[in-house]
């Protein structure tokens, strides 16, 4: 992905530094970009390593691999590691490379802070996992640490998880500003805003719910912190708290933190759908109301994740309601995508098999959503595996797919090299089954009535859970093809047109392949 | 290369998942849906379940089958040239309408579940249902009941030492008794951390939060034993405490409630009994191994860095007041809670236990804690 021409046609008088220095110092926004990107590459090993410790715990009944105080931390930094360390820096990064060649700008506004915004990350998540080797062990209270068991009775590393979310969260407040202000201030002369590409849309989105929640968050983990060290008693029942409260904070950054990341899935899968279909997008503009209205309304449903907490009737009535108006501007986009191929011109590329993939198993995860929302059932859903089924299905042949099927997608125009098409459909067809194998069974051991986060299981869930197991392990090691496959086109390969794509439309396709260092210097004439 | 990695990989996995799948006779391919469950409630709960999964289905089938007929007649090879509409108003607004109205023919019966179920009318018979890290307490309000139910499977089973029983992980040593055919009231709450106490058969999941009392009521009419978990996570044993609740004929429930009394009074008495040091540290081991073992661990040794060790702690080797202050208040900002739930009787011989054993009594100044020393701490102080 790094792979940079410098004698170029829309050659300048400088080009990247060499050596380490060009990464460390680096403003350009594709080299940031190519940073995050790796970064959430790695992450996404280690978290799914994480994953694969699980997945063999569960293997059968009983304990066999790891104690069940281990199995705890596991849960949480795999949690952790997946959403901060994982999903989000692959949508910032390929917002980097993206947002300001789709809009015709030379690089991101603020440049400088894109390269903070990134480096502080890797800081992050060395605190985060060196809190594994302190002594009580990593983090132990499942990503959504509720208090007190995150406060009075978490291990000492808390202090140093805590920490590493400020850093998480400022670096992803910097991201989402640096975001905003480059659509708002360095759009081409003639992108104006309901002619941006989808995906610019998505981030814009999106930057505007990081903007908004991350800050809450950063407050609940100081109010944790204040718990912890400082004698407060904002969670501690104890002493006048209330440990209600953290859960009603945590999740007003929760939900929107779940939007956060599949909004930019959205903005990918409509690029890739229309390029493939070789036919228009359909309903753009009401593309932009749904995103728009998933984004809003993402604000008032967040006690939908706290239905069991002993809500009075009318906020469970409420926030049922407000839940299921989710669905229209969502099931909006589904049929959007759907309407966009019918009678188009199809072919099925890796790029094209994994957004179709996306559409259906997100539409799946959509669904049991749905399902969860209803009050009465949701007592019996709520934290068994149909629950971690449920936003398994939305994350990883959600987001994850989305980020697989972007990097199909624009790697030819990151390296200028094509990769390699039948690994790219063994890789597709591999996670493919994998992801399914692991997760549809999840719904099975749920209704069944097994609870999540648990690290040994009654005999009656034994079965799926297995199927479960060896569906993960599939999934997990097909990665490691996806490594390879990124490497090899990064050295070489059949060389990209400037088109790539036949049916490919917007602004980074009239570029050369690969991208030269800077692009649209002089801003492009918009037709 | 790969297709022959993977060709090898996938076999060894069948092998493997015949070997292994082959001896858990017990497993069950059909546990595919949620349970009717056994009362009123939890039949309505399932019908909408039901309800909401044939209609999302629908939708589900509906849509896709529109897409994969697209994939299929829609190909660049058999439609070489794209239509070219982008959009259609008329379209739009159907199926933005359409769902909506479906969203509300189903959130109208689900709403009306919901009312039945936030019934808030006190029940024939009230129990207080209170969280501890790792067991739940049961105080029947109006018989003057009160026990802990620890989970009772066999670590040796966790261990896999011995082959798992039928009741793996849901068995518990004491089980909540509940009459037929009268309204229960669960008042849930909990001691330390948020715990969740759900009863799938009744259609209950309330948290169990500290400093909060939620409320959830049941009617059976069927006798039988339900068997239920707790859905918070709660630490490191969360997957350990297991609900069990056995529902039986009135008479039936009337003789449990007087025995439970008898047992009561009988452990009164013993408080009076004199002890010996052995008699204290038997009963005080079985103490230990239900209480405090999850943390403190059987051979004392604590978890380095969470749980401090009980063997050669300065406490428990010399300071006896100190111990048994520590057991009934708990100790501030720390996981360990107080234990005065526990009777004179326990609490002496846990503390005798735990200074006696792991080489304590040696290494210290071996003092004893009978339960006229827990009595006497009970006692005003001026």
């Amino acid at each position: 992905m790094s792979a940079v021409i410098e004698n170029h046609h829309d050659d300048h008088h400088h080009g990247p530094a060499e050596g380490i220095t060009r990464w460390l110092f680096t403003t350009n926004h594709k080299d940031i970009g190519t940073l995050y990107l790796w970064f959430s590459f790695v992450m996404f090993l280690i978290g799914g390593a994480m994953a694969m410790v699980i997945r063999a715990e569960l293997f059968q009944p009983g304990m066999q691999i790891v104690e069940p105080e281990f199995y705890n931390q596991m849960i949480t930094l795999h949690g952790l590691i997946m959403i901060f360390g994982g999903v989000m820096p692959a949508f910032v990064g390929l917002a980097n490379w993206l947002v300001p060649m789709q809009i015709g700008a030379p690089d991101m506004a603020l440049p400088r802070m894109n390269n903070l915004s990134f480096w502080i990350l890797p800081f992050a998540f060395f605190i985060l996992l060196s809190s594994l080797f302190m002594e009580g062990g990593a983090p132990n209270f499942g990503w959504t640490f509720y208090a007190p068991l995150s406060t009075t009775y978490a291990p000492p590393s808390v202090t140093f998880f805590i920490f590493s979310v400020h850093i998480m969260g400022a670096s992803s407040i910097m991201g989402a500003i640096n975001v905003v202000v480059t659509i708002m201030n360095m759009r081409a002369p003639g992108v104006g805003l309901m002619k941006m590409p989808l995906f610019v849309w998505s981030w814009l989105i999106t930057a505007y719910l990081l903007i908004a929640v991350m800050p809450v968050l950063a407050g609940a983990v100081t109010m944790m912190l204040m718990d912890i060290h400082f004698g407060t008693s904002f969670f501690n029942a104890a002493g006048g708290g209330d440990p209600v409260l953290f859960q009603h904070i945590f999740w007003f950054f929760g939900h929107p933190e779940v939007y956060i990341m599949i909004l930019p899935a959205f903005g990918i899968v409509s690029h890739i759908i229309e390029t493939f279909s070789r036919k228009q997008l359909f309903g753009y503009s009401s593309m932009v109301w749904a995103m728009l209205s998933i984004a809003i309304l993402s604000f008032v449903v967040w006690a939908h994740h706290m239905f069991t907490v002993g809500l009075p009737l009318a906020a469970e009535i409420f926030f049922m309601w407000a839940t299921m108006l989710i669905a229209v501007p969502t099931g909006v986009k589904v049929f959007n995508w759907v309407a966009t191929m019918f009678r188009g011109s199809i072919t099925f590329e890796t790029p094209m098999l994994f957004a179709i993939a996306f559409v259906v198993l997100f539409t799946i995860g959509g669904l049991s959503g749905l399902m969860l929302a209803i009050v009465p059932a949701d007592f019996q859903y709520h934290d068994t595996y149909f629950v971690v089924a449920h936003f398994h299905y939305v994350l990883v042949p959600g987001a994850i797919f989305s980020i697989m099927a972007a990097v199909y997608y624009w790697i030819p125009k990151w390296t200028g090299n094509m990769y390699d098409e039948r690994l790219g459909k063994l890789h597709f067809w591999l996670s493919f089954i994998g992801v399914n194998v692991t997760f549809f069974p999840q719904h099975f051991i749920g209704l069944a009535g097994m609870p999540r986060r648990y690290p040994d299981y009654a005999l009656q869930f034994a079965d799926w859970n297995m199927v479960s197991s060896v569906g993960a392990f599939l999934f997990g090691f097909s990665q490691l093809l996806f490594l390879f496959i990124v490497l090899k086109t990064v050295m070489g390969g059949k060389k990209a047109t400037d088109q790539v794509w036949e049916g490919a439309r917007g602004l980074e396709w009239s570029v050369a392949s690969p991208a030269p260092y800077h692009t649209f210097s002089t801003p492009p004439k918009i037709n | 290369m790969f297709f022959k990695f993977f060709k090898n990989l996938s076999k060894s996995l069948t092998l493997l998942f015949i070997f292994v799948a082959t001896p858990s006779l017990n497993a069950d391919w059909f546990a595919l849906n949620m349970t009717r469950g056994t009362t009123e409630i939890s039949n309505e709960v399932f019908e909408l379940h039901m309800l909401i999964f044939w209609i999302c289905v629908v939708i589900g089938l509906l849509v896709f089958s529109v897409m994969f007929y697209s994939m299929w007649a829609h190909t660049k090879k058999k439609n070489p040239v794209p239509a070219t509409f982008h959009e259609n108003h008329k379209l739009e607004i159907a199926w933005t309408i359409i769902p909506f109205l479906i969203l509300i023919a189903m959130a109208v019966p689900a709403s009306k579940t919901l009312v039945k179920i936030y019934d808030d009318e006190a029940g024939d018979i009230n129990i207080q249902v209170t969280g501890y890290q790792w067991k739940w307490q049961y105080r029947y309000l109006e018989d003057d009941v009160s026990f802990f139910a620890n989970l009772s499977t066999d670590l040796d089973e966790i261990y896999n030492l011995v082959p798992k029983g039928e009741n793996y992980l849901q068995e518990v040593d004491e089980m909540v008794v509940i009459p037929v055919g009268k309204k229960v009231r669960f008042l849930i709450t909990a001691n330390d951390v948020i715990h969740s106490w759900w009863m799938p058969a009744f259609a209950i999941k309330q948290d169990a939060i500290p400093g909060f009392v939620n409320t959830a009521w049941t009617v059976v009419d069927n006798p039988g034993i339900y068997r239920g978990k707790c859905t918070e996570l709660c630490g490191k044993n969360h997957g350990f405490m297991p609900i069990v609740v056995k529902v039986v004929e009135q008479d039936e429930y009337d003789e449990w409630v007087f025995n439970k009394r008898q047992e009561a009074i009988k452990l009164a008495e013993l408080t009076t009994k004199d002890w010996s040091t052995a008699e204290l540290m038997e009963r005080g081991q079985t103490v230990y191994e239900v209480n405090c073992v999850a943390c403190h661990q059987t051979e004392g040794q604590g978890i380095s860095g969470i749980f401090p060790a009980l063997a050669g702690s300065e406490i428990a080797l010399y300071e006896k007041d100190r111990h048994i202050e520590i057991l009934m208040e708990g100790v501030q900002g720390a996981a360990m809670n107080s234990f005065d739930y526990l009777s004179e009787v326990e609490l002496a011989a846990v503390i005798t236990y735990s200074r006696q054993a792991w080489g304590n009594a040696e290494a210290g100044d071996g003092e004893i804690v009978i339960p006229k020393d827990i009595v006497d701490y009970k006692e005003p102080k001026i």
